[in-house]
């Protein structure tokens, strides 16, 4: 019986395994059928609008297929850094791209910003302490969640503070008194929305686009003065070492488009001016 | 004589080539997966740079994410120890309804992706959660605080603790047990003076499985304790975070954190070695 039951599983593997490359076989022998796979790196604000833009850039390319890495943009320049294989890398800020072009995966020159992004306090709906106005961020007692300095929304956050500390409606002590309010540092500005969402935190900063992409999220919006906003520029760029250099260029190129533009516009990007 | 010395010789001699060859084999077959799993470690330690050791170590909040992880992981640990332990016993020892229903839910958080289980508590303990909105009420919150960290690490890791001391349990000879107790010996007494006597490497080797697992807890941490240093943030935090920062940092503590896994798993062996090979 037990020799049996190896068997059997010894059997189940040989399966597994010649089903795994018969898988991998077909690519490695129908070479010009495959997609071309085009990698874009992207700030996870992105999310919603690349989606759509990568879907119609298939479109407009048939037998290419893009595929997506949605995280903080720290993050992807520290792997862009670290030699992950990527043709296009889109930040949520510059400090990130300079990042990328000081580990010479990008050119020097070919960073554009193609959208800019400001910044709106969410708070919770079902919080028991009442947010709202940007001062009351610095009540006592609120649980506030931002993303970490590392995150570029986290550190726009700290600049949109420093800002405000300036204001006489705001007191010099209003910095220091809203970061005693921080329960947690998160790794992604998605991952504040959704704890604000949850209730978990009172209130918690992010960009604009996010409150309308993720639409659904129930939170309450508290505005940021433009006076006080800090307006995030994204920059994008090829990946200098890309295999697809051609298509990668021509990507860059359609989310400069009108198409792209209004998807852009409608998950609440502004575009430069 | 002659040809019978030789014949003894020729079978000797067989029987000390047929083994190494059969022994050459294994060591060959083992070497691929062993070189892989050692690459990773050895090129970690390579990058650090000694220097740079010292000079983060000196960082505060290096200090505050190894002192979280020793404060957390003990913690952990002993609510292992202390509630898992009867929860163990009770599963070895008594046979009822729905019994490996309790053995499978037990085996779930290891098996679980960590992000899971850090949504599954936040859901639980949350201040809108089940049991958390109700904790809210009386003011207690858990979510962002090292409490949360320490229930991420105990739900994660304490079933490696009760699966493995289960099985300690199981293997003590039960009539040891009912001997005492037909001489007088209260129940407290047996399970401290024979049962645990009779198998505590095991529930060492258990509690330190659990604790490593704790030690490296990430996932179910970052989604329910979220990340503050000095907080929440633990060591495997802390390296997350450095690699998008300071690699170096990153780095640093991450030779810390296999420096004191390896060691602390390797005298748990040494002790076990001891303690086990007496008597069998």
């Amino acid at each position: 019986m037990r020799r049996l039951n190896l068997r059997t599983v010894f059997a189940l593997f040989l399966v597994v395994i010649v089903g795994m490359s018969g898988s991998a076989m077909p690519s490695a022998v129908a070479a010009p059928a495959e997609p071309v796979e085009l990698t874009v790196f992207a700030a996870a604000s992105l999310t919603e609008a690349f989606r759509q833009i990568g879907k119609n850039f298939e479109k407009a390319n048939p037998g290419v297929k893009v595929v997506f890495s949605f995280a903080g943009s720290q993050q992807l320049a520290a792997q862009l850094g670290q030699g992950a294989p990527a043709d296009v890398f889109a930040s949520a800020n510059t400090a990130q791209m300079a990042v990328a072009v000081n580990t010479s995966r990008v050119a020097k020159d070919s960073p554009k910003t193609f959208v800019v992004n400001r910044l709106l306090v969410v708070t919770s709906p079902t919080s028991k302490i009442k947010i709202t106005k940007l001062q009351d961020l610095a009540t006592p007692g609120i649980k506030l969640v931002l993303a970490a300095k590392a995150v570029p929304v986290g550190q726009y956050a700290l600049d949109f503070l420093d800002k405000a500390v300036k204001d006489p409606a705001f007191g010099s002590d209003y910095k220091a008194n809203v970061l005693k309010n921080v329960v947690s540092y998160e790794e992604n500005v998605r991952s504040v929305l959704t704890k604000v969402a949850l209730g978990e935190g009172d209130a918690g900063i992010v960009y604009v686009s996010d409150v309308i992409a993720s639409s659904k999220t129930p939170v309450k919006r508290v505005n940021i003065p433009d006076t006080l906003n800090i307006i995030a520029s994204y920059p994008i760029a090829p990946v200098s070492d890309s295999k697809h250099a051609l298509l990668a260029k021509k990507f860059v190129a359609y989310v400069f488009a009108g198409d792209s533009r209004l998807i852009l516009a409608r998950y609440g990007f502004n575009l430069p001016k | 004589m002659a040809p019978s010395l030789s014949s003894t010789a020729q079978i000797s001699n067989r029987q000390r080539r047929r083994l190494p060859w059969t022994t050459i084999l294994i060591v060959l077959a083992s070497i691929p997966m062993l070189a892989f799993l050692i690459t990773p470690i050895l090129a970690l330690i390579a990058r650090v740079d000694p220097a740079a050791i010292s000079e983060n170590m000196a960082n505060e909040e290096v200090g505050q994410a190894i002192w979280l992880s020793v404060i957390t992981t003990a913690s952990s640990t002993m609510l292992g120890l202390v509630l898992g332990t009867p929860l163990a016993y009770l599963l070895a020892r008594h046979r009822f309804r729905g019994r490996s229903i309790v053995d499978t839910l037990i085996d779930l958080p290891m098996v679980l992706p960590p992000s899971v289980a850090g949504i599954a508590l936040l859901i639980a303990f949350g201040r809108r959660g089940f049991i958390g909105a109700w904790l809210d009420e009386a003011g207690i919150s858990i979510a962002f605080t090292t409490v949360a960290v320490i229930l991420a690490q105990t739900f994660v890791a304490t079933p490696f603790y009760i699966k493995t001391a289960l099985g300690g349990f199981a293997g003590v000879d039960r009539e040891l047990e009912q001997a005492a107790s037909v001489d007088g010996a209260s129940p407290w007494h047996i399970f401290t003076r024979i049962t645990v006597p009779l198998c505590w490497p095991i529930l060492l080797g258990g509690l330190v499985m659990a604790w490593a697992r704790a030690l490296g807890e990430f996932g179910a941490t970052i989604i329910f304790a979220g990340n503050f240093p000095g907080r929440t943030q633990t060591m495997p935090l802390a390296i997350y975070i450095g690699f998008e920062v300071e690699l170096d940092i990153a780095l640093t503590l991450a030779l810390i954190l296999l420096g004191t896994s390896f060691l602390i798993l390797f005298i748990v062996k040494f002790i076990l070695r001891q303690n086990t090979s007496p008597t069998t």
